[in-house]
């Protein structure tokens, strides 16, 4: 049955007290047409469920306003495409003053450089003033620092007073300790020659390091945007406008925000459809891939479901909006997916504790850096060669690579996975994917249908298309779930149309009716007996072989001679062997579970090659199946449709819930797989596969440059093989680490199962 | 080893000190929610190289709304993460962004930039 109610929600103001939300509530319970009110006084929401007919969200509002309280106007939903596009602007804004900072720091760098350079030609020497060059190289690098580098010494200043230190904190004090040594050199020179040092400037050092970190930040961003690619690209999908019918008859175009719940919107061939709703009148193919993956296009007629986004292909049709805004199923998509980028997974704990305490033990191992070689070098180079060796231990620790390791490859496999209509609810649900070695069907809506369809239609001796005809007349009228069977088959066949007189149901047994002068009878075996037709010794033959295999059998007679049979079962999805087979190469055990006998049960495992499978489990006891495979010490991935499939998903180590495409909300599942088939089974299972793969790399990667990088950095080499980190090399490899855990990520883009 | 470098070996130690002191051991500020008169805890947090306040206090079971006022433009201080809550959020510079969440269970959430760095807590009694 349709519910008849509609629910609205309405944002109340003006209310102070409980005492108000209660007069709210008393006064739209006692509105026309309004079957429950609820206020929640703490979010100032009224909850109302009405009557369409009798009560609509302006007489709602009205109760309101008597009660003396007022609504809150706000636009539908702040949705997600218009959050995104100003953040896609602001970003885009970033992007542009960062490339900027980057060039001037490279234009300066390209002269700093050759300048510095002429230190390492003593002739040269000779006639440059050393003194004047210093200066000149200070005035050059200063915009580096206060122009390209300012935000990492304001950021820093910044984290410095509220006690956090980030990535800025140490490219400020390592850049900032090379700057202020040479101009010290610079403008007291006399102070290091006093005491037998060269007063060497460190400028093409801190300019070059703040240019290659900006190169890196560059290339980072451009990535970044790279990695919500696929959402946004979802997000892009909704229509701007609608074509809505007014009462009247015109039809006129209006912005989405305002299409109304109720409105009557007209779609045609090759449009979009502007937002959720039900057929009221027309027929069409739509493409669907955009919220299910389903690249074939799905039959739609009066009645049916369409969907905001989604493609009309043929036919033109008008349908009554049933939602909008943040309520439709792209939104809800949208939500889900945002949810699960916003999620932790475990995997990224460790990470999460060392990004915590990194940057101040950093600081700490460059000042110990710093100390050691100050005291250890000989005195005429020991300040110079702790200042360097400072400098690149600060330069080439980089948490950036720890921090991204996990959120971007989760940031894309979430996008893309929504993109093959699998919906990921969080990190966590990705993460366990990954393990699972044993996956557990419940066959009725999974592996089949879920639905019965006419299997063999057997006629010995008769004209088989005629007596479809026959049949099919007298099961329009009925409305048992097996004569829709036997309708749809006769339509799929293309069986004329017949008229039926004289209806008759005989209840339990079946129908009879009159169809070109002929009597027909169809019904189950009791049927036949009651009316006493007998059956032919090869109609029994056939009978018991539909039988054995497990096949509900309806008997057909016309004028009193029986003709044929009708073998209904519930039949495998076409994609299932395929899919089932795909997850036993990918090593996982298949289980199936099912209520029905176990006949049946082994009659469908067989069809679909999967080798256990439990019987006659009633709805209550499919939970106790998971627990009963996890003590075997497996991890299992449920997969199921019903909402008695609930419990079992939940107790499941990931519970896949296969949507209808009506419900994004599943609670109970970890992964919601938009199209009915068990393709997405495997689709879920292998994407995460990959993304766990590809965040161990970027952790693997992410901690072996840092537990490397430091101790290089700091000269542990050096007294081996004489080896020491130039700063500006620590800061090329700074750049590359974050942006070579991005590159990897974004490889997760390229995923694809078909 | 000469005077200079006892003198640098004993100030380096204590620089070491004071950062792990400062960056670890240091007492921090609390701040509780406020509630509004619809009963829904508000709490205004200012994001500039940190959140400050850092530690918000909130009480179980009441909708909680935290704005957000990002008051500059490094790009460290662009996202805002809370993990527990599943959100992930942009947070435009100089702008206020509201996050709305239910505390239900007790406990200490922490809160996050997008790489992990910037950090606080929601304390939830």
């Amino acid at each position: 049955m349709e519910p008849t109610t509609k629910t609205e929600t309405l944002d109340i103001e003006g209310m102070t007290c409980a005492s108000c939300a209660a007069a709210v509530e008393k006064s739209l319970s006692r509105a026309p047409g309004v079957q429950s009110a609820l206020v929640n006084f703490a979010t100032e929401k009224a909850t109302v469920q009405y009557l369409p007919g009798q009560a609509s969200p302006a007489t709602l509002k009205e109760a309101v306003v008597n009660a003396g309280y007022s609504v809150t106007e706000r636009p539908p939903d702040t949705s997600a495409a218009e959050r995104s596009a100003e953040t896609d602007r602001q970003k885009a804004l970033a992007y542009q003053k960062l490339k900027r900072r980057f060039w001037v720091a490279v234009g300066l760098v390209v002269v700093i450089m050759p300048l510095s350079m002429l230190m390492l030609w003593p002739a040269m020497m000779q006639r440059v003033n050393v003194q004047w060059l210093n200066y000149l190289l200070l005035l050059l690098t200063l915009p580096v620092l206060g122009y390209s580098g300012r935000e990492f010494y304001v950021s820093a200043w910044n984290g410095f007073k509220h006690r956090s230190a980030n990535m800025d904190t140490l490219i400020a004090v390592g850049t900032g300790a090379a700057f202020f040594y040479s101009l010290a050199a610079t403008v007291v020179p006399g102070f290091f020659t006093s005491r037998g040092l060269m007063p060497e400037v460190y400028y093409d050092t801190t300019a070059t390091i703040i240019a290659l970190i900006l190169l890196g930040k560059v290339m980072e961003l451009r990535a970044k945007t790279q990695t919500s690619a696929a959402m946004r690209s979802l997000i892009g999908l909704q229509a701007k406008t609608a074509r809505v019918v007014r009462p009247g008859g015109a039809e006129v175009d209006v912005p989405i925000e305002q299409v109304q719940l109720g409105d009557i919107v007209v779609v045609r061939p090759g449009e979009k459809v502007a937002t959720d709703g039900r057929i009221t009148e027309g027929q069409s193919s739509l493409n669907e891939a955009m919220l299910t993956g389903e690249s074939l296009p799905v039959e739609k007629q009066t009645g049916d479901s369409v969907f905001g986004a989604t493609l009309n292909k043929t036919g033109s049709f008008r349908f009554e909006v049933t939602k909008v805004g943040a309520d439709t199923m792209l939104s809800q998509i949208v939500k889900l997916v945002e949810d699960a980028q916003g999620s932790r997974a475990p995997i990224q704990r460790l990470a999460d504790k060392v990004s915590a305490i990194f940057v101040p033990t950093v600081v700490v191992i460059a000042i110990l850096t710093f100390v050691l070689w100050f005291d250890l070098a000989p005195v005429d180079t020991r300040l110079p060669l702790a200042l360097v060796n400072f400098v690149a231990v600060l330069i080439i620790a980089c948490p950036c690579a720890l921090g991204l390791a996990t959120p971007t490859a989760i940031m894309v496999s979430t996008g893309k996975g929504a993109e093959h209509g699998v919906l990921i609810r969080n990190a966590e649900a990705l993460e366990k994917a990954y393990q699972v070695n044993t996956v557990l069907l419940d066959k009725t809506g999974t592996i089949t249908k879920g639905e019965p369809a006419v299997t063999d239609f057997v006629a010995p001796g008769q004209d088989g298309p005629r007596l479809l005809q026959l049949v099919a007349a007298v099961e329009r009228q009925s409305e048992h779930p097996l004569a829709e069977a036997v309708v749809r088959h006769a339509d799929d066949q293309g069986a004329d149309k017949l008229t039926a007189t004289g209806f008759r149901a005989v209840e339990g047994k079946g129908a009879a009716a009159t169809v070109d002068g002929q009597a027909v009878l169809i019904g189950n075996r009791r049927l036949l007996t009651d009316e006493g037709v007998t059956l032919s010794p090869e109609l029994t033959a056939q009978a018991e072989q539909l039988l054995s295999q497990a096949k509900t059998l309806l008997y057909v007679a016309v004028a009193g001679q029986a003709v044929g049979l009708v073998g209904v079962a519930d039949t495998v999805r076409d994609t299932s062997v395929a899919a089932i087979k795909k997850l036993q190469a990918l090593g996982i055990e298949v289980v199936m579970m099912t209520g029905d006998n176990p006949q049946t049960a082994a009659q469908v495992a067989g069809q679909v090659g999967i080798t256990r499978y439990f019987a006659e489990v009633l709805p209550a006891d499919k939970a106790g199946k998971v627990k009963e495979l996890q003590g075997e010490g497996r991890i299992v991935a449920m997969v199921g449709d019903g909402i008695n499939d609930a419990p079992a998903l939940a107790q499941a180590d990931i519970g896949l819930a296969i949507g209808s495409g009506t419900d994004v909300a599943m609670e109970a599942a970890g992964i919601t797989l938009m199209r009915s088939d068990l393709n997405g089974v495997v689709t879920a299972i292998e994407l995460s596969r990959q993304t766990i793969r590809t965040i161990k790399q970027n952790l693997f990667f992410a901690f072996v440059y840092n537990t490397l990088g430091i101790p290089i950095a700091a000269g542990l080499l050096y007294p081996f093989f004489g080896i020491l980190l130039s700063p500006m090399l620590a800061a090329g490899a700074m750049a590359l680490s974050s942006v070579s855990v991005l590159t990897n990520s974004l490889r997760l883009r390229s995923f694809d199962n078909h | 080893m000469d005077t200079t470098a006892i003198i640098v070996t004993i100030v380096g130690l204590g620089l070491v000190a004071f950062v792990l002191w400062y960056f670890f051991f240091s007492a921090r500020q609390a701040a509780s929610a406020v509630s509004s008169s619809s009963g829904v805890q508000e709490v205004a947090i200012t994001v500039k190289g940190g959140y400050s306040p850092d530690i918000i206090e909130v009480e179980k079971g009441k909708p909680v709304q935290l704005s957000f006022y990002r008051n500059e433009e490094n790009s460290c201080s662009e996202e805002l993460l809370m993990p527990d809550f599943s959100i992930r959020r942009d947070l435009p510079a100089f702008k206020t962004t509201l996050v709305e969440l239910l505390p239900e269970k007790a406990g200490t959430f922490p809160f996050t930039c997008g790489m992990g760095m910037l950090r606080g807590s929601l304390v939830v009694k």
